[in-house]
């Protein structure tokens, strides 16, 4: 693949304003394929490069509902079916004294489901990526805002992107090697 | 997010940060710590003192578990005694982590966001020191899995029915979101100290950890609703946890358990001494760390009056209680009240309205919500009050219930004290490791209280 040759093109800013600037400037131009990079979370940010669809809702729900049914389930059948305690003749299926566990199991399945669907989603962990490539990639967690166009954008063309790129004023523009 | 270092309203306000900072000195003052700062004298006295204190908790299980239960003070009537007090009075302390991270985030205010990081790691071993009481308080430590809903060959399966197998599930509940919240939110600060550091073994240790965060844009709109809906998540998770807890008491028939008051009480009480725990913490770490900056005056005041709140609902719970003992006519019920404040105990019960309900009133005069020494003092004074408070719920309420025949005098033995302070030790050891080894404020969440965090549109 080319990509083994080239990653993309990165530029610089300084400020986080700059950066979602270009970033709509970016899709404006028609760019379809490029991300932002920043030190904290940008509201606006996402939004500026087109991203609209977060699964990440969707997972916590499926996870709590899963953990609801068989939170219950797993008592129902302990308490009913398993291992009956018949206490002075009280009913087996004795439901408020369910609530508590079910709830907690609950809040443990969607919980733990928003952590490991937000990391599976973002394709973490990835100990590699080729941006690590550019020395002052290294700001993007301090104090630095860069935004990439992707060589795989159908529009890309090295020369012309870089040009692109140029006339936003970054601080700094470099080739990612793939 | 409300701008954090506007005067609000006529009443000038401490900033959240002292003006002048970037974000590269927001990052560089904070992972400073870690990365550049030598290991200072205090720091490693600090440090062997309370390792030493977690020496003799391990000596003292060590013991307990060659000889068995017999070795504390347990016996009936009173057999719950220290271990369930610690267990409370620890869970209790790691409430306030949460609510600090997960609730005040729900409620926007952005001043937590210097706190929020040592608290969580305040609540995670809180509930580490609490979860180890109620596992030893069992006889036979061993057979601690029994309490899970494991398969096993003697086709036993837990009591759903009772709220101490209700507490298993919800303090490992709380215990694993704890932890989850905590480490989601230190992913972003761990790719931080992964590029700032020089040191190789350190860059791969980080980066790892950091699992190749890059601040991609669509990685933070993600994480940054998966942080929300685990806030979201804790918020009811935390409240759930000390009603659990108060159902072990309020679910018996034990005069001065049975009653309704119990599960707000007692999450109030213990946002009250977690409170009190954090600024016991943050107080001198601001000072030994250099970090007025970014925990300021407005950090001690809120912390002070969410303590003067809680605790006057806590006061409120002691009213409604002593009332209730009256009013239900109930002779078992009344007699509680009198054996609190004339029985064999009553200086713990004194002592416990003191601590708790009459010195923590100099908190409306703002001197003392404001000067760290004073705050120092108060915040253990709570810390004791609400010991005490736990003290007389579990002991004073076992030693006489109804039949006379059956009343008992609770005495702690050596290996209790050492068990419960080694715990305090364990604790400290942990927060000593902590403040050393992981950026003990959330460098992301500060840089997005800067000025210019802002994005300004045209």
């Amino acid at each position: 693949m080319k990509r083994d040759i080239l990653y993309g093109v990165m530029a610089e800013f300084k400020t986080p304003t700059e950066l979602v600037e270009a970033a709509r400037a970016t899709e404006h131009a028609g760019y379809k394929k490029f991300d932002a990079y920043s030190p904290f979370p940008i509201e606006e940010l996402s939004d500026a490069v087109g991203f609209h669809k977060n699964g990440v809702p969707l997972v916590v729900l499926i996870a709590g509902i899963i953990g609801c049914l068989s939170g219950y389930a797993l008592q129902y059948w302990i308490s009913v079916i398993a291992y009956p305690i018949n206490v002075g003749g009280r009913p087996m299926h004795s439901w408020p004294s369910f609530v508590v566990v079910t709830f907690e199991v609950t809040i443990l399945f969607a919980g733990v489901s928003a952590v490991l669907g937000m990391l599976a989603l973002n394709g973490l962990p990835m100990p590699y990526h080729p941006v690590f490539n550019v020395p002052r990639f290294a700001l993007a967690s301090k104090d630095r805002f860069f935004l990439i166009i992707f060589y795989s954008d159908p529009k890309f063309d090295l020369a012309s992107t870089t040009k692109f790129l140029q006339a936003m004023g970054p601080r700094s523009i470099s080739e990612v090697p793939g | 997010m409300s701008e954090p270092n506007k005067v609000e309203s006529g009443l000038v306000q401490a900033p959240v940060i002292e003006p002048g900072h970037t974000f590269a000195t927001v990052t560089d003052q904070i992972s400073s710590i870690v990365l550049t700062r030598p290991v200072s004298n205090g720091w490693v006295f600090g440090f062997g003192l309370s390792f030493l204190l977690t020496m003799g908790m391990l000596y003292a299980i060590g013991y307990l578990f060659i000889k068995g239960v017999g070795i504390w003070g347990v016996n009936i009537p009173v057999g719950w005694g220290f271990a369930i007090v610690n267990f409370v009075w620890w869970i209790g302390i790691g409430h306030a982590g949460t609510l600090i991270s997960a609730i005040l985030l729900l409620l926007r205010q952005s001043w937590r966001n210097s706190i929020n990081r040592f608290a969580e790691a305040m609540t995670l071993f809180a509930v580490s020191c609490a979860g180890l009481f109620p596992i030893l308080h069992l006889g036979r430590p061993w057979l601690a899995y029994w309490l899970f809903p494991i398969p096993n060959t003697m086709q036993y399966w837990p009591q759903f029915r009772s709220p101490l197998v209700w507490d298993v599930f919800a303090v490992s509940t709380y215990a694993t979101i704890s932890a989850l919240f905590w480490f989601i939110g230190l992913i972003p600060d761990l790719a931080t100290l992964r590029d700032r550091t020089d040191n190789r073994g350190l860059k791969i240790v980080y980066g790892m950890l950091a699992m190749g965060w890059r601040g991609s844009a669509r990685h933070w709109a993600r994480y940054e609703t998966a942080y929300l809906l685990l806030a979201g998540l804790a918020t009811p998770l935390v409240l759930s946890v000390h009603t659990v807890v108060s159902f072990d008491f309020a679910v018996g028939i034990v005069p001065g358990w049975h009653t309704t008051i119990f599960p707000p009480y007692f999450v109030a009480g213990a946002i009250y001494s977690g409170f009190a725990m954090v600024l016991m913490l943050a107080i001198p770490i601001r000072k030994f760390y250099g970090l007025e900056d970014f925990i300021t005056e407005r950090h001690l005041e809120n912390s002070a009056m969410v303590m003067l709140a809680t605790g006057l609902i806590v006061g409120y719970g002691y009213v409604i209680e002593a009332f209730m003992n009256w009013y239900a006519g109930d002779p078992n019920e009344g007699f509680v009240l009198w054996n609190r404040l004339h029985g064999p105990y009553a200086l713990s019960y004194y002592a416990l309205l003191f601590c708790n309900l009459v010195l923590p009133q100099v908190l409306w005069i703002r001197k003392f919500r404001v000067k760290p020494f004073w705050l120092f003092l108060i915040s253990l004074d709570i810390l004791v009050g609400m010991w005490l408070e736990r003290f007389v719920i579990v002991v004073v309420s076992l030693h006489r219930d109804f039949l006379t025949s059956s009343w008992g005098m609770y005495y702690p033995t050596r290996w209790d004290w050492m068990t419960y302070i080694g715990t305090i030790g364990l604790f400290l050891s942990l927060m000593f490791l902590f403040v050393r080894i992981l950026p003990m404020i959330s460098i992301f969440e500060m840089r997005t209280l800067l000025p210019e965090a802002e994005v300004k549109s045209e």
